[in-house]
């Protein structure tokens, strides 16, 4: 099966004008006559819903937690990119999109990244009219910072809790047309399959959370936004039920994924604690702004962040500042995470588990003044004391790099539809528009462009060539069928009762892939992650112990059934990192350097996106091309000294 | 630290709820409340017992969705969401008791887990401004005095975790309700469906069981966003304006 990436021909500033004038139309008075289902319902989930909703479509929306609000979504704190150039300062759409695929480390379709920067200044447009509460200048204009190292003040925020505001917007949209009866919500409801009649993505299995019955929905076209994979480390910056089975089901019925390997992991992370720890949280990139980054020249095992100020400057070592002179502590997000890894790897980690080091602001409080690092940092300040206990204002902060974002997912052409005609992947949960890495405030943005902007008009062009009201019945054998494996796969679960929870097996999962497919890979440590897994996988389906019964609320079924998935996501992703032999973006490959010890990209054998087959249970995926063609970038490589 | 755990057990939303106590051996004053939760859990399934049902999501204060009333207060004794609470809040050797939110809008599903929709109707009734997606002037069209948008924002930052229902004895869900009718009522979007918002959400929020406001500021109190009484203020007033001039509304029933 050849990729066709489905890219209009034409100057890229007109490409996405052209497909938008290209598209087949559904006569508004047909609309009705189709239903939508659209999996996941948060940034991209909701404004989707909602959009097709006034659209007069028909639309099922599923999400997992009890209400559409609380989509993991919700938990972004710094904001979110679009080219306004309010600021005057030389932004524009085209520079939006040069940023993003250069970020991205030249591994996105250019047609897509420029469509996203177009339709960025449209997404502003649209929160607030919906009522979002975005900062404000004195004058009553609309705020801006600048984010990530940007060059540029683009951002837009909402306190530190622009994902917030800006899903509750999504929320109240979707709210009105569940109102207006155009949307049905099921909450508390996981996918569990996608259903295909005759090769078309036609319908979804679905368990109820709180009573366990399983059901089968019917539609003309499945959406699924239903969020990255990150949680495939256990520990990551995600919430806690942020999962790849809608994805990874999709992907065994036939639905290509891209890039699995492309993980990004942020380095300003409060670190691990001890075994007990459920998750990571993270603390605002802005903090690198005037903290300075180190740790002692000289190994100093188990140093508190309160007898840091005891280490004379001497012996301190700013390794940011002394490797990258000119960024000094502003480098990206993954040169700051590896160099923190090496350090604590040469043993001059600090904290009790020596997986750490000193984020700290003394020199920062000295200079500008407490209030002044108060009003900009306060929040933060309070948040870190409230987890850790540790005061920043009197001692450095301690932080660790953390899983934060995938890159990766279900691979889609330029009308967001993947390998699975009808099937369609949105937001985090597709390959998407940031290469092998993400810039800040950029995912909010792809979110709600794929949701409020781009979905509406590309799936009419799919929906336009199919008989309107052309209904299906649950009762085919197809939907039959895919409960009978549901329902056999839950019974195999609860059948195994042997000796390891979930999340002991989930950990130890998570263990493998931070160990050997985690900020940096080497071929010998893929090789041996991918044994390791395997062997993880036959001990989770003889050793695992799920208790409880399947008609019921069962939160440990929910998760066995989870980390079923993320075992075997997790060997593709090691599959995916082997193959791929350079460093780009979040993947570092220390084969792949340069004689300094930095990233080194292979354009003229890895220029493409990587997208994989499923081919039957326990056999190798196998692996298909999308060349990627710079028509107006030229690729440079990056350095950061 | 060692800490007895007074757990409220409940099937199913038809059973009859009941404490059980446990015995948490091996907590380290680095755990999260919900983390030492889990390792109870743990301990429990190797144990072959059944877990402890709960809800949480984001685990870091602004999902909403992890609730316990903790020792007799809505996410226990600090004002913060119960997934920010640390063990190091807690004393050794001390007896903790956790129940789900008490509120007959909010019956329970199983365990701690409670059913948390009746706050989405209220939403659906009106929590929104009536535009489509498309078709809206320029952001900077509408300027917004920051005082204004700061005072929106105060309200609109509301997690939807209904810990003002719980720790009020009337269980009423006015501070939740007010924080979005005020939301609205601030900014200049939201005006022109100012008199129908209110009157729908309140018609709404009165046919789901919700209790009456009698002014005791305990949701206030025990709010881990800091919504203020001022919001329950304004909505009352902005009430009583729509009600002068008498829209007429509908509440939908339970399960709308
Ligand atoms: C701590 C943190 C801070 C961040 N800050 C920023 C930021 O400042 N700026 C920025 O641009 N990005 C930020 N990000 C990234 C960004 O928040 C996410 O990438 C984005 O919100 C993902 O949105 P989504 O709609 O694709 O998926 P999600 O919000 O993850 O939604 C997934 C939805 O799918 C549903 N779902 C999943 N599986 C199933 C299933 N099987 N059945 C039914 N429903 C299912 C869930 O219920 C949910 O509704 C941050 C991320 C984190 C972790
Ligand atoms: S008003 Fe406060 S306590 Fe009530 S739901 Fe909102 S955040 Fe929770
Ligand atoms: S789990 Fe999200 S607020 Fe507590």
């Amino acid at each position: 099966m050849k990729l066709e990436s489905k890219a209009p021909q034409g100057p890229l500033a007109e490409k996405w004008t052209k497909h938008k004038f290209n598209v087949k139309l559904v006569n508004p008075a047909n609309k009705r006559k189709y239903e939508v289902i659209v999996v996941g319902t948060g940034l991209a989930g909701a404004s989707a819903a909602a959009s097709l909703g006034e659209l007069g479509y028909n639309v099922k929306a599923f999400c997992f937690q009890d209400s559409p609000r609380r989509a993991h979504s919700i938990a972004a704190q710094g904001g979110i990119n679009a080219a306004k150039n309010y600021q005057n300062d030389g932004d524009s759409v085209y520079r939006l999109f040069y940023d993003t695929i250069k970020g991205g480390d030249y591994r996105a379709r250019e047609a897509n990244v420029h469509r996203l920067a177009e339709v960025s200044v449209n997404i502003i447009d649209q929160c607030v009219a919906q009522g979002v509460p975005f900062a404000r200048e004195y004058g009553g204009t609309l705020a801006n910072r600048s984010f990530g190292g940007a060059q540029v003040s683009r951002t837009f925020y909402a306190r530190g809790q622009t994902g917030q505001q800006l899903l509750l917007g999504a929320y109240s949209a979707l709210n009105r047309q569940i109102a207006n009866g155009k949307v049905k919500m099921y909450t508390r409801t996981e996918m569990l399959d996608v259903v295909l009649v005759d090769g078309k993505a036609r319908g979804i299995v679905t368990r109820n959370l709180v009573t366990g019955k399983i059901e089968s929905h019917s539609a003309h076209a499945v959406l699924l936004a239903t969020g990255g994979y990150g949680n495939v480390f256990f520990l990551s910056t995600n919430a806690k039920g942020s999962n790849v089975t809608a994805a990874w089901r999709a992907h065994k019925k036939g639905a290509f994924f891209g890039n699995p390997c492309y993980t990004q992991i942020h380095p300003t992370c409060i670190p691990v604690t001890g075994d007990h720890q459920s998750k990571l949280t993270l603390m605002s990139e802005s903090l690198r702004n005037d903290g300075r980054v180190w740790v002692p020249k000289v190994a100093k095992p188990g140093l508190r962040a309160k007898d840091a100020a005891g280490i004379a400057e001497d012996d301190r070592d700013y390794f940011l500042e002394r490797k990258y002179p000119s960024f000094g502590n502003l480098v990206p997000r993954d040169v700051a995470s590896r160099n923190a890894k090496y350090m604590c790897d040469e043993g001059r980690g600090v904290g009790q588990t020596g997986r750490a080091v000193f984020l700290d602001f003394a020199d920062a409080i000295k200079r500008d003044g407490r209030n002044v690092i108060e009003a900009k940092y306060g929040n933060l300040f309070d948040m870190y004391k409230q987890i850790t206990g540790d005061n920043p204002y009197e001692m450095p902060m301690m932080i660790y790099p953390a899983v934060h974002y995938t890159m990766g997912g279900l691979w889609v052409d330029y009308n967001l539809m993947t390998t699975v005609p009808g099937l369609y992947a949105l937001g985090e949960a597709n390959f998407s528009d940031h290469g092998a890495n993400r810039l800040g405030a950029s995912a909010l943005m792809q979110g709600l462009a794929d949701g409020y902007f781009v979905i509406p008009y590309t799936i009419g062009n799919y929906l336009a060539d199919m008989k309107a009201g052309e209904k299906i019945s649950t009762d085919l054998p197809e939907f039959k069928e895919a409960e009978k494996q549901v329902n056999e796969r839950i019974s195999k679960l609860l059948s195994i009762k042997g000796k390891k929870t979930v999340d002991h097996l989930h950990r130890d999962l998570g263990h493998i892939m931070w160990e050997y497919c985690g900020m940096s890979r080497t071929d010998a440590g893929l090789r041996k992650a991918k044994g390791k897994i395997q062997e993880l996988k036959k001990e989770f389906w003889n050793n695992v112990n799920v208790l409880g019964g399947s008609g019921e609320l069962n939160q440990e079924l929910e998760k066995a059934m989870r980390v079923a998935d993320f075992i075997e996501l997790g060997e593709l992703m090691v599959d995916d990192a082997l193959n791929r032999s350079e460093s780009c973006g979040g993947h570092f490959r220390e084969e792949s350097s340069t004689p300094d010890g930095e990233a080194q990209r292979k354009d003229d054998e890895f220029m493409y996106v990587a997208a994989w087959q499923y081919t039957g249970e326990d056999q190798p995926e196998v692996l298909h091309k999308e060349e990627l063609i710079y028509e107006t970038v030229k690729p440079t490589q990056r350095s950061y000294k | 630290m060692k800490i007895t755990l007074k757990v409220w057990r409940q099937k199913n939303n038809t059973s009859k709820g009941a404490f059980k106590v446990y015995q948490a051996e091996h907590v380290s004053e680095d755990m999260s409340f919900l983390e030492m939760l889990d390792v109870l859990n743990n301990e429990l399934v190797v144990k072959g017992e059944d877990p402890v049902a709960f809800d949480h999501d984001c685990r870091e204060g602004i999902c909403g969705m992890c609730s316990l009333y903790i020792n007799g207060r809505p996410h226990g004794p600090q004002q913060t969401t119960t997934c920010q609470l640390h063990m190091r809040t807690f004393k050794d050797g001390e007896t903790i008791t956790i129940e789900p939110w008490r509120a007959k809008a909010f019956p329970v599903l199983k365990d701690l887990v409670v059913d948390r929709t009746a706050f989405d109707r209220i939403q659906q009734a009106g929590g929104y401004v009536s535009i489509n997606t498309g078709g809206v002037p320029d952001g900077n069209a509408i300027p917004i005095p920051k005082k204004i948008a700061d005072e929106a924002m105060d309200a609109a930052q509301c997690i939807g975790c209904g810990a003002c229902v719980a720790a009020c004895k009337n269980a009423s869900a006015m501070l939740f309700v007010s924080a979005k009718v005020s939301q609205f009522a601030l900014l200049p979007q939201g005006q022109a469906e100012r008199k129908e918002r209110v009157e729908k959400m309140v018609a709404q929020m009165d046919a789901e069981d919700f209790g009456a406001c009698t002014n005791t500021g305990a949701c206030e109190a025990e709010c881990p966003k800091g919504i203020s009484l001022t919001n329950i203020a304004r909505m009352n007033r902005e009430y009583f304006v729509a009600s002068l001039t008498s829209y007429e509304v509908q509440a939908k029933g339970d399960g709308a």
